[in-house]
C-alpha cells in the first residue's frame, strides 16, 4: 500500500538539474533515508516533497492525493531542519505548540498534546527555556518534538543529526528509530553519513548526481552493492579492476595477472569486471597460508578491531580484524590474506575503482 | 606562537588617549561651556553677565511659544520614527529577500541619497513641494485645487522621512541578515500563512534591528537642523532652529543654550526610556 509516492520528479535550477526523475514508492510506518553526497539532490528531493521547492517535472501524491502543487502549510508535514530553525524568541513549549496554534486546537487540548510530545523526547523539565539555553542535542529534540506534535502523515529529516558530535550521534540515532517506532509516523531522513542511514533506516536510497542508483535495505545494500560508487560510499572497500576469464567450468578474474576465484554468473570471458571485497570478509592468517601473500604497511588500532594496509601483488588492500585481546601481525611482517570466494563480489560494469 | 612581550603598563593609556582628548575637547567641554552659559545672565544693553540665574530656564518652562515648539519638535520626530518604520521594516525584508545583482542594485538606491548633502535634498523637496512645484502641478492636473505643503509640518515630515531612511532601513537588514532562513520555513510547514509567519516568527526577531534604527532617526529627527530650516520657513521653527535664532538672531547665547540643554536631557530621557522598555522586553526573548 504506497502512501507517498513521487512518480519520475525533476527539478531542474536554470541549466543546473539538481534531482533527475526520481519515483520512489513509501510505504506507511517505513522509515526511509536518502543517502548521498553533498550536492546528490537528496535535499531537494526532501523539500519538495516538504512542498518548499516546487518540482520542475513529475507528481507527488500522499495518500492517494496529490500534493505536487500544494503550499507547505496546507499539507500538514513535519519537518525537521538541518539548523533545527526553533523560533529563538519562544520557549521550548511554545515552539512546540506553534503548530497546534496554527490549526486552532483549543487551549487545553493543545496543553495536553505538547506535554506528551516533549515527555515522548524527554524534555519535560524544559519547557519554560528558550532555545539557546539548551544543547545541541536537546535543540534537536524540540524540532523533533515541534515536527511531531501536529500529528504529521510524514515526518521529513534533513540531516538531523550533523550538527550533533559523534557520542552524541549515536545516542541519537538509537532515539530516533526508538521514537519512529513508537509514533509509528512513516518517515524519510535525509543524510550523508552511511553508517546513520544503515543504522535505522528500513529502506536506504542512494542518490549520486540527482539520480537515485539503488533502493534496497540496509543490509542487502552493504552486501550487494549495485555499483563501484555504492560499494565504497556505503562502508570501506577494495575496489580490483581486472579481467574475466574462464577454463572449463571454473571461472575467476585476472587481476594484474594473479587470478583470484569468484562466483559470477554468466560473464562472457575477457569482460572487463571490477571485484569489491570488504575489509572485515578478509582474514590475516600467517605467510604461506592464504590466498594472497603481502607485507603489513601500516596498522591501526580501533579499540574494537584493528585496521591494516596490505600491500600485495595486486595492488594496497585494506583489512580489519576484530580485537580479540592478543597482538596481531606487525607492521613490516609477512602475511597471508584468505576469504571466501563467496564473499568476493563482482561489480557490473567497467566504473573503475577510486 | 608569537613571544609574548612583558606589557607596557601605560599603553591602555597611550592607546586610548588620542581618542579620549579628542572626546574631552569636543564634545564635553564644550558641553560642559554650554552648561555654563545657561545659567549666566543676560542684558539686551551689556550683553551677557557672570552672575547666575535659573531665570532662562523659567522663561522656558513657562513661556507657550518655547513649550509649542518643543512639542512640535516631539512630534514631527516621533511621526518621522513611526513613518520610516512603516516603509523601512518591509523594505529591509524585500532587500533581504532578493538575489545578489538586484540586492546589491537596491542597497546603493537606499544608501545613496547618503552621499548627497542633506541641504541639496532639502532645497530639492521645496522645489517640488512649493506652491508650482511639481506636486502641485499634478495636482492640478488631475484636477484638485492646489495644496499649501511648503512651510508646512507635511513637508518637514516628508523631506525627513526621505533622509532618514537609511539609518531605520540598514540596522533591520542587518538584523535579518542574522536570520535562519529555514525558521521562516519551519513555520509555513507548521501550518503559518506568510502573514502570520512574518507577524510571529520574523517581526519579534528584528525588534532589536527596529529599536537602533528608531533610536537613530528619532535622535536625528529631533535635532535636525537644515531641513525644518528649509521647509518649515521662519515661522514654522524646530529646536535646533530656535537655539540657532536665539544665538544669531536675538544674540541672547545663554537662553540659546538653555534651549539647546533642556532638549539634550528630553531627548536623552525619551530615548533611555524608550530603550529600556523595548529592550528589556526584547533582551528577555532573545538573549
Amino acid at each position: 500500500m504506497a502512501f507517498l509516492t513521487l512518480e519520475g520528479v525533476s527539478k531542474e535550477f536554470g541549466t543546473f538539474t539538481a534531482v533527475r526523475d526520481v519515483s520512489l514508492t513509501i510505504d506507511k510506518g517505513e522509515f526511509v533515508s536518502l543517502l548521498g553526497p553533498s550536492g546528490c539532490g537528496k535535499t531537494t528531493t526532501l523539500q519538495m516533497i516538504a512542498g518548499l521547492v516546487e518540482p520542475t517535472e513529475g507528481r507527488i501524491s500522499l495518500d492517494g492525493r496529490d500534493i505536487t502543487r500544494e503550499k507547505p502549510n496546507r499539507r500538514g508535514l513535519g519537518v525537521v531542519f538541518q539548523s533545527y530553525a526553533l523560533f529563538p524568541h519562544m520557549t521550548v513549549a511554545q515552539n512546540v505548540a506553534f503548530g497546534l496554534e496554527m490549526r486552532r486546537v483549543p487551549q487545553a487540548e493543545r496543553d495536553e498534546r505538547v506535554r506528551d510530545a516533549l515527555m515522548l523526547v524527554q524534555l519535560s523539565a524544559f519547557a519554560g527555556r528558550y532555545p539557546r539555553q539548551l544543547s545541541g542535542g536537546q535543540r534537536q529534540r524540540v524540532a523533533i518534538a515541534r515536527a511531531l506534535v501536529i500529528a504529521p502523515p510524514v515526518l521529513l529529516l534533513d540531516e538531523p543529526l550533523s550538527n550533533l558530535d559523534a557520542k552524541l550521534r549515536e545516542e541519537m540515532q538509537f532515539e530516533l528509530r526508538r521514537i519512529q517506532r513508537k509514533v509509528g509516523t512513516t518517515t524519510i531522513m535525509v543524510t550523508h553519513d552511511q553508517a546513520e542511514a544503515l543504522s535505522i533506516s528500513d529502506r536506504v536510497v542512494v542518490m549520486e548526481g540527482g539520480r537515485m542508483t539503488q533502493v534496497d535495505a540496509p543490509y542487502r545494500l552493504y552486501e550487494q552493492p549495485s555499483n563501484a560508487f555504492i560499494s565504497s560510499f556505503v562502508g570501506k572497500t577494495n575496489l580490483l579492476a581486472g579481467t574475466w576469464r574462464r577454463n572449463g567450468t571454473s571461472s575467476a578474474a585476472d587481476i594484474g595477472g594473479v587470478l583470484l576465484e569468484a562466483s559470477a554468473p554468466e560473464i562472457a570471458a575477457g569482460t572487463p569486471v571490477t571485484l569489491s571485497i570488504r575489509p572485515e570478509k578478509i582474514l590475516v592468517r600467517d605467510a604461506g597460508a592464504g590466498r594472497l601473500e603481502g607485507r603489513v604497511a601500516s596498522r591501526f588500532f580501533l579499540g574494537s578491531q584493528w585496521l591494516f594496509t596490505v600491500e600485495t601483488p595486486i595492488g594496497t588492500m585494506t583489512v580489519s580484524t576484530p580485537n580479540l585481546g592478543v597482538e596481531p601481525a606487525t607492521e613490516g611482517s609477512q602475511v597471508g590474506l584468505d576469504w571466501s570466494p563467496d564473499n568476493m563480489r563482482i561489480i557490473a560494469g567497467t566504473a573503475a575503482a577510486a | 606562537m608569537m613571544t609574548s612581550r612583558s606589557p607596557i603598563p601605560s599603553a591602555p593609556w597611550l592607546l586610548a588617549g588620542p581618542g579620549a582628548l579628542f572626546f574631552f575637547g569636543l564634545v564635553l567641554l564644550p558641553l560642559a561651556l554650554t552648561v555654563i552659559l545657561s545659567f549666566q545672565a543676560y542684558d539686551h544693553s551689556t550683553g551677557i553677565q557672570s552672575t547666575f540665574t535659573l531665570s532662562h530656564y523659567v522663561t522656558v518652562v513657562t513661556d507657550g511659544y518655547y513649550l509649542e515648539i518643543f512639542w512640535r519638535t516631539l512630534r514631527i520626530a516621533a511621526l518621522t520614527t513611526l513613518i520610516c518604520a512603516a516603509i523601512g521594516v518591509p523594505e529591509a525584508y524585500i532587500l533581504s529577500r532578493m538575489r545578489d545583482p538586484w540586492r546589491s542594485v537596491f542597497l546603493l538606491v537606499i544608501i545613496g541619497p547618503l552621499l548627497v548633502s542633506v541641504v541639496v535634498r532639502t532645497f530639492g523637496w521645496s522645489m517640488l513641494l512649493g506652491s508650482q512645484g511639481l506636486v502641485n502641478q499634478a495636482l492640478q492636473l488631475v484636477g484638485f485645487a492646489p495644496a499649501r505643503i511648503l512651510y508646512t509640518e507635511t513637508a518637514i515630515v516628508i523631506a525627513l522621512v526621505h533622509v532618514m531612511l537609511p539609518f531605520m532601513v540598514i540596522p533591520v537588514w542587518t538584523a535579518l541578515q542574522k536570520l535562519d532562513p529555514m525558521v521562516e520555513a519551519a513555520a509555513w510547514t507548521l501550518g503559518a500563512s506568510h502573514f502570520t509567519a512574518l507577524r510571529r516568527v520574523v517581526m519579534p526577531q528584528v525588534t532589536l534591528g527596529m529599536l537602533s534604527g528608531s533610536l537613530i532617526v528619532f535622535g536625528l529627527s529631533a535635532s535636525a537642523f537644515a531641513v525644518p530650516a528649509l521647509l518649515g520657513g521662519r515661522r514654522l521653527k524646530m529646536a535646533a532652529t530656535l537655539v540657532y535664532d536665539e544665538y544669531l538672531q536675538e544674540l541672547n547665547w545663554p537662553l540659546g543654550a538653555t534651549i539647546a540643554i533642556i532638549v539634550l536631557v528630553a531627548n536623552l530621557c525619551i530615548m533611555l526610556a524608550y530603550n529600556r522598555m523595548v529592550e528589556t522586553r526584547a533582551r528577555r526573548t532573545l538573549g
